[in-house]
């Protein structure tokens, strides 16, 4: 910037230290930014998703051949137990969380989050919840082998009878997991409602934040459920109460409702931000404004509300009645519509847009093809008489991989490569990104298509061996998730390199618009000198117009 | 729209069509032989899933597809796009269609499922008992004459097989083709899943409680009955053999089972619990015992089993 104001130079005093964005150790400390925060969720979740891709070569080893081979089936059983697991609560949510964490403050105008103490605290839980899982391992009878959604009354017969089992870990570190988030989600609906910079009206905010706030509803509505059924499970196991235990009159069913009223709403919690990336990364690399920015933007509303109505529909086969097996039909099929109208107006915004194909432009045109193909499998999943028969078959493992996988890991990797630059003033570097995409889409269409014909064969899920009949697709599926676990090694490389040593990044390298992208790259540590003022809508591509009114004071900052 | 637009869509959905219905009919061949009458109806509905799939899927690929190919600007090219922020008419549209799309399947799937009718008639009149399992029931035939439902056990891990009229007990299920077959599931001590793909079929087995069970196999056979609701370290072993017969056949079965006396059928987890420490890795972690192998009258032929 040329002309600097006076004041924003004598502002400019020394920043202190734990927060300085030049000092490493921050990351390690109890910081309480937000971007520090957001990064210590990036790379400590990442850490756990290297862990649960190693644990899901394990089983793709085992399931390579029709016998049980490789492991004892305790092993293999508990491998899937905690792919699950850490993939779910340690990779998934807190790396959603870490990505909204550092954006959110950024993009709604503010200077941190509302509850900066609590952002850290329910940070510092993540860790605690890792080295639960982990030191279940060590644990006489190993850790829980009962699946990451541990129906009663599998999960309560503790072989080994000891107090502290792997069980009795695993339900701890869940119901810890979900006080953590739940924390999470009071701090982001806070920070959203009560912190938007002046002009910012809930329509002018970018369609990220939007799912953020989206997501975030449904973990304060639908978390608790789950805690309470975990911290009931805990009780049933260890003191001896029986809650879900059939033997002492308890309802295993019950459990399930427990389980799946926020089981089925989180995966929304995870895909409703990508849906956010997507529709923050398409306008960029199109040139265009989002299709339908306040349509998109209500949908997302609309998933929440709905998403809390459809949770049954993991258990058609199990013991429901038919009248709750129709309805719940209806309304799973409904949430087609708000999430059909956001693919159509990603379409219509890509179309005769002026594209761009940098990596995370193709890692979320990836995740949207991949996105749509998982979510026709999910309509024939809710259609009953179709779920009877692949209910807890591969083809649901097709299916969710193609949603956690396919549409949130890729829309989370072109997040990453997106806000790199704002994140650590570096570029990455172009050709390992594009590399790395090739290799991840190969591979988890390798790994994961397969899975669909399986499953329309008869192939239970959850098998540490199976007939000689399914033996072709599951060598497919297992060269695929070697090729995956290997698509990482590129990215690591590009992300390590890059941060050490990485081009200088300019503070929009994308020529984009947002709130984040007028401040520098990395951000101060207050994010803004002065508190924006904004002026117009987000998305004004090709309008030439500005998005706030004191741009030049902001920046100021940036010097 | 311009007249050229609309001959172009035209063509483009004529063409996906076909390609989606020719995939649709294709779909026959990814699942298993059709050997219930219910399996038939849950194949046509999932033919038409697939077939509607395929169109929104190569819609949405063609249409993404085709503007990476063709709207893509050069390096240097720092333009932006037509700046359209959204159309009401094609927002509305593509509300509309949708709406429409999820209605006519999901009635299509409802009318199914009550085709299907695979809790048998007491189900229905018991649709305002929420979660509640009928108990076993004996139906009457039109003749008067009352058909006891065959009895399906199910403990970690085997499966056991129960004929009450015969007092035969066997660990494969024998069935008589084209007769509506009626099942009393019950479990011992998990949450055990009764599921044969090739009748399309799957209830999880609660237990503490008796879940009736109805369909009609109509293709002689041997399938495969496996355990579909994870039930602890020996799931997977936990399958048998369902053999439809003529009943003819199935009537000279039962009766030769009833001949022989009970005798200790294999049983995979039993076999492999008890020489659990064998080449493969293993971190001796503790299973729950199985239960000892079922004794029988009929015990299972398939060395898998």
């Amino acid at each position: 910037m040329t002309n600097i104001p006076i004041e924003a130079i004598a502002a400019k005093t020394p920043q202190p230290l734990p927060g300085a964005p030049d000092n490493w150790k921050r990351f390690f400390s109890f910081s309480t930014d937000h971007k520090v925060i957001g990064i210590q969720y990036l790379v400590t979740s990442f850490i756990f998703f290297l862990i649960g891709g190693f644990f899901a070569m394990i089983i793709r080893g085992e399931l390579i051949t029709p016998e049980s081979d490789l492991v004892d089936r305790t092993i293999y059983n508990a491998m899937f137990t905690m792919h699950g697991t850490v993939m779910l609560f340690l990779w998934m949510f807190p790396s959603l969380v870490g990505l909204a964490n550092y954006l959110v403050p950024l993009m709604i105008g503010a200077r941190d989050m509302a509850f900066p103490r609590l952002n850290a605290a329910a940070f510092w839980m993540v860790p605690v919840v890792g080295i639960l899982l982990m030191a279940s391992f060590f644990v006489p009878g190993g850790p829980s082998q009962s699946g990451w959604w541990a129906y009663p009354p599998v999960s309560l017969q503790n072989p080994t009878g000891n107090l502290v089992n792997g069980q009795f870990l695993w339900l701890l570190a869940v119901a810890v997991s979900g006080v953590s988030s739940i924390m999470g989600a009071v701090n982001f609906v806070t920070t959203i409602v009560m912190m938007r910079a002046p002009g910012m009206t809930y329509f002018r905010m970018p369609a990220y934040v939007w799912t953020v706030l989206s997501a975030q509803i449904i973990q304060l509505y639908g978390l608790p459920a789950l805690t309470a059924g975990a911290v009931m499970l805990l009780m049933d196991l260890t003191f001896g109460t029986s809650f879900f235990d059939p033997a002492k009159g308890g309802s295993p069913v019950l459990f399930q409702h427990f389980f799946w009223f926020y089981s089925h709403p989180a995966v929304y919690v995870i895909i409703l931000p990508i849906f956010g990336v997507f529709s923050e990364i398409f306008p960029v690399f199109a040139r265009k404004p989002l299709f339908g920015y306040k349509v998109v933007a209500i949908s997302s509303i609309v998933i929440t509300i709905l998403s809390g109505t459809v949770w049954v529909h993991h258990m058609f086969a199990s013991g429901t009645p038919g009248w709750m097996r129709m309805i719940f039909m209806f309304s799973t099929m409904a949430i087609a519509v708000p999430t059909g109208v956001k693919v159509f107006a990603w379409v219509a915004t890509l179309w005769g847009g002026k594209l761009r194909l940098t990596t995370p432009m193709l890692f979320a045109l990836g995740a949207l093809l991949m996105f749509v193909f998982s979510g026709i499998t999910g309509i024939m999943l809710a259609s009953v008489p179709i779920d009877i028969h692949v209910n807890n078959t591969y083809f649901v493992v097709g299916h969710f991989h193609y949603v956690i996988f396919g549409a949130a890991t890729m829309g989370m990797y072109a997040a990453i490569y997106h806000w790199f630059p704002k994140m650590t003033g570096r570029m990455y570097n172009e050709g390992l990104g594009q590399l790395h995409f090739w290799l991840t889409l190969i591979g988890a269409n390798l790994n994961f298509f397969p899975m669909h014909p399986l499953g329309l064969m008869g192939m239970p899920r959850r098998v540490a061996s199976y007939d000689p009949e399914f033996a072709f697709w599951n060598v497919l599926a297992s060269i695929g998730a070697f090729l995956l676990g290997m698509s990482t090694l590129p990215f690591i490389l590009n992300i390590v390199g890059s941060w050490v040593q990485g081009k200088k990044a300019p503070d929009n390298p994308w020529r984009a618009i947002g709130l984040e992208w007028l401040v520098s790259s990395p951000p101060p540590v207050e994010n803004f000198e002065e508190i924006p003022v904004v002026v117009a809508e987000p998305y004004g591509y090709g309008k030439d117009e500005p998005l706030v009114e004191n741009g030049k004071v902001i920046a100021a900052a940036e010097v | 729209m311009k007249l050229r637009t609309i001959f172009t869509l035209v063509v483009v959905a004529i063409a996906l069509g076909l390609v989606s219905f020719w995939v649709g009919q294709q779909s026959y061949g990814w699942l298993p032989p059709q050997a219930s009458a219910e399996s038939e109806l849950v194949d046509n509905l999932f033919s038409f899933l697939v077939t509607l799939g395929s169109f929104i899927f190569l819609g949405v690929a063609v249409a993404v597809l085709y503007t990476v190919l063709v709207h893509r600007v050069g390096r240097y090219d720092m333009s932006d796009g037509p700046p359209i922020e959204g159309n009401v008419t094609l927002e509305v549209v593509w509300t509309v269609i949708p709406v429409l799309l999820v209605v006519w399947i999901a009635a299509y799937s409802y009318q199914t499922y009550e085709r299907m009718a695979v809790h048998g008639p007491m189900e229905l009149v018991h649709l305002h008992n929420p979660m509640g399992m009928e108990p076993a029931y004996a139906a009457t035939l039109e003749d008067g004459e009352v058909v006891e439902p065959i009895e399906v056990h199910s403990r970690q891990w085997a499966w056991e097989f129960r004929y009450p009229e015969q007092n035969v007990t066997s660990a494969e299920l024998h069935l008589p083709v084209d007769q509506r077959v009626r099942l009393a599931l019950q479990s011992e001590d998990v949450i055990h899943g009764f599921y044969i793909p090739a009748f399309r079929l799957k209830q999880d087995i609660i237990p503490g409680k008796t879940i009736d069970f109805e369909f009609t196999p109509i293709r002689e056979g041997t399938y495969r009955l496996r355990d579909s609701q994870y039930s602890g370290t020996y799931f997977a072993a936990m399958q048998t053999d369902v053999v439809v017969q003529s009943p003819a056949e199935y009537q000279q079965w039962l009766a030769q089972a009833a001949s022989q006396p009970p005798q200790t059928s294999a049983n995979r987890a039993d076999y492999e619990y008890k020489r659990a420490a064998k080449k493969r890795i293993n971190a001796g972690w503790k299973s729950v015992p199985p239960a000892p192998a079922p004794v029988v009258n009929y015990p299972a032929q398939d060395g898998r089993a």
